[in-house]
């Protein structure tokens, strides 16, 4: 964690996720109530509603920073379960080989090509509307991305001497992939985290956006619906979608950032490139296809 | 010729996942789906669209493998049965007049997209000290890959569409016109598609530079483009023969997988854009509950999307000569 926090884009990434994090705890108690009745609709920003107001008369201000916590947590919790879904599939591919890895690959690959949003459309529409189904929805169209990635790392290390040991020493197959692999892989595992949340904010809003959330209920993604079911582009209140837009992209931005950071710790030859780089720098050289010669101070 | 028959062959395996999918889905239900689904809906589903349901998705008494075999026989005769939201239009015709405008649109971006993307990585890669190709371009694509399609589409769509009004606001070609191979046509057609596409391309080419950029920098530090170097061959030689040659096949591999995430993105923007395409079927489907009409485009955009990866895998033989020998 300490060499993240060193790391210029981890830190901004991370900043911007604290802020959205409080507004999810706090979110609630800092503004007033999202659904009420405040003013005229379609009215545009003023120091009285500081991001307007939207086609029922409501704040949108409100409505954002109440809408924080669903959307982070469907992220978020989808982000956990794709990666550990995907984690399992694909370690348990490599693991036992054979026959078994064949038809999870197969699973695989299938689940990969399938486009996601027309699957998830015609899961969503059979269950209840709600945060859940969109969670379940999603963990099932982005599993695969992840248990391919994993699968291949999981590959290599099923080979290492200490995980044929685990084996050898009678240890359970559960055991070996939860305790000798899993935790080998800790910094693949935090990518793919990342990426699939970032995956799961995008995905949310985008069904949710469609009509397939809970409407009655405040996230991100059932205000770009209200939005646009309150006909926001005719009557030009940019303010009903601009903002709320932004915000995903934001949090979607931080966690590229934390990703960039990971990616650059974990992959040696980027780490020591830019090492080299910094060196280079500070002795004033200017860097070229050639390999200048250092003389140690 | 085996590579491209053996995916063949995973394709297929996939059709058949997709329909089967597409058959149980509803019978997962608990209890009879059509009686849930009316609970559901609490009386908005109108008797017309449960039977052309019933109807379409064999749901009678019969053994579940005697529906199966029924359902499976439907789909291949193209009886994908009735649409609600268009009565009395079999989903067959409905699919049919969106699929071409959602494969020029989603098409044309992803092409544009991919190849401008991957030339951009090649010289990001290639200048990667220089403050602006290596520094600023890659966040700030990324910064835009993070924002929801569609909600670039609604920005673009407001800014230039409504404010500027450079551009149409909605639909695929002018109400003026015939669609045929006429110039007028084609001009107000390609008006229409540059909005959407812009959004499209405009969302997705910071994935492709990323991608190209990091697989570049990986095989810029091989030894055979030392070894190149130390031939004193010419820059430019050794960037497009020597390294992105090689940088580009991960890309291209994954130019299939991307392909439906792509094609759900496009989806979203074409609503925006109440562009004639899937996309803006789906909604129609979405609003009105017409199950039939989903699941059909489920298995059509999924089907387009297999015979793209298809002929992606083509061109990947043709790409990487090693496919092309007859591996064990």
């Amino acid at each position: 964690m300490s060499p993240l926090l060193k790391n210029r884009s981890a830190l901004a990434g991370l900043g911007i996720l604290a802020v959205f994090a409080v507004l999810a705890l706090l979110g609630p108690w800092i503004v007033g109530d999202p659904l009420a009745f405040v003013a005229r609709p379609h009215e545009p920003p003023s120091t009285e509603h500081w991001l307007g107001t939207t086609g029922q008369g409501q704040d949108v201000l409100a409505q954002l920073v109440v809408g924080t916590r669903i959307t982070l947590a469907v992220a978020f919790v989808t982000g956990v379960l794709v990666t550990m879904f995907g984690a399992l599939i694909g370690t348990a591919a490599a693991y036992f080989g054979g026959r078994i890895e064949n038809a999870l690959s197969l699973l695989t690959n299938v689940f990969l090509i399938m486009p996601g949003l027309p699957l998830a459309v015609v899961i969503a529409v059979y269950m209840p509307a709600g945060p859940v189904t969109i969670t379940i929805v999603l963990v099932i169209t982005g599993w695969a991305w992840n248990a391919r990635l994993l699968r291949a790392q999981a590959l290599s290390l099923r080979e290492r001497d200490f995980v044929m040991a685990a084996i050898v020493g009678g240890e359970s197959h559960l055991r070996v992939i939860v305790c000798e692999i899993l935790p080998n892989m800790t910094s693949l595992l935090v990518s793919c985290f990342i990426s699939a949340t970032i995956y799961a904010l995008g995905a949310q809003v985008g069904l949710e956006f469609l009509g397939l959330g809970d409407i009655s209920m405040v996230t991100w993604g059932t205000m770009l619906y209200w939005a646009s079911n309150d006909a926001a582009l005719l009557t030009g209140s940019w303010w009903m979608f601009v903002p709320t837009g932004l915000c995903v992209a934001l949090v979607g931005f931080a966690l590229v950032l934390i990703n960039f950071a990971v990616d650059e710790l974990s992959n040696p030859r980027l780490r020591a490139e830019r090492a080299w780089r910094g060196r280079l720098r500070r002795e004033g050289v200017r860097v070229t296809a050639s390999t200048p010669v250092l003389r140690k101070r | 010729m085996s590579y491209v028959l053996r995916r063949l062959g995973f394709y297929v395996v996939a059709a058949w996942v997709a329909v089967t999918m597409n058959f149980l889905l509803p019978r997962m239900m608990p209890g009879d789906p059509a009686t849930a689904m009316m609970a559901r809906f609490e009386g908005q589903v109108s008797p017309e669209a449960l039977e052309a349901l019933r109807e379409t998705f064999a749901l009678t008494d019969d053994p579940l493998w005697i529906q199966y075999i029924q359902y499976v026989r439907n789909t291949f005769a193209g009886d994908l049965g009735i649409s609600v939201a268009f009565f009395p239009a079999p989903v067959t015709d409905v699919i049919g007049t969106g699929l071409m405008w959602t494969c020029v649109l989603a098409g044309s971006a992803l092409v544009i997209s991919f190849t401008l993307g991957t030339i951009l990585g090649v010289i990001s890669a290639w200048r990667r000290d220089s403050p602006w190709w290596g520094r600023m371009l890659p966040p700030a694509l990324a910064l835009l890959g993070a924002f929801p399609y569609f909600w670039l589409a609604m920005l673009a769509l407001w800014l230039f569409g409504f404010t500027l009004g450079w551009f149409p606001l909605r639909h695929a070609y002018g109400d003026a016109y015939d669609p045929g191979w006429n110039l007028p046509f084609l001009v107000s057609a390609t008006k229409h598609a540059i909005l959407p596409a812009a959004t499209i391309v405009l969302a997705t080419l910071g994935n492709w530079l990323l991608r190209m950029r990091n697989n570049m920098i990986s095989v810029l530090g091989e030894d055979y483009i030392a070894l190149a170097r130390a031939k004193g061959l010419a820059d430019h030689r050794i960037l497009i023969h020597y390294a992105a040659r090689n940088a580009v096949l991960p890309s291209v591999t994954g130019f299939g997988m991307a392909l439906g995430f792509v094609v759900s993105g496009s989806l979203l923007t074409e609503i925006i854009f109440a562009y004639p395409g899937q996309g803006y079927l789906l909604i129609q489907a979405v609003r009105t509950q017409d199950f039939a009409l989903m699941q059909g485009l489920f298995l059509a955009i999924t089907f387009a999307v297999l015979a793209a990866n298809w002929i992606v895998d083509v061109l990947y033989m043709w790409l990487d000569p090693r496919t092309r020998s007859s591996r064990s």
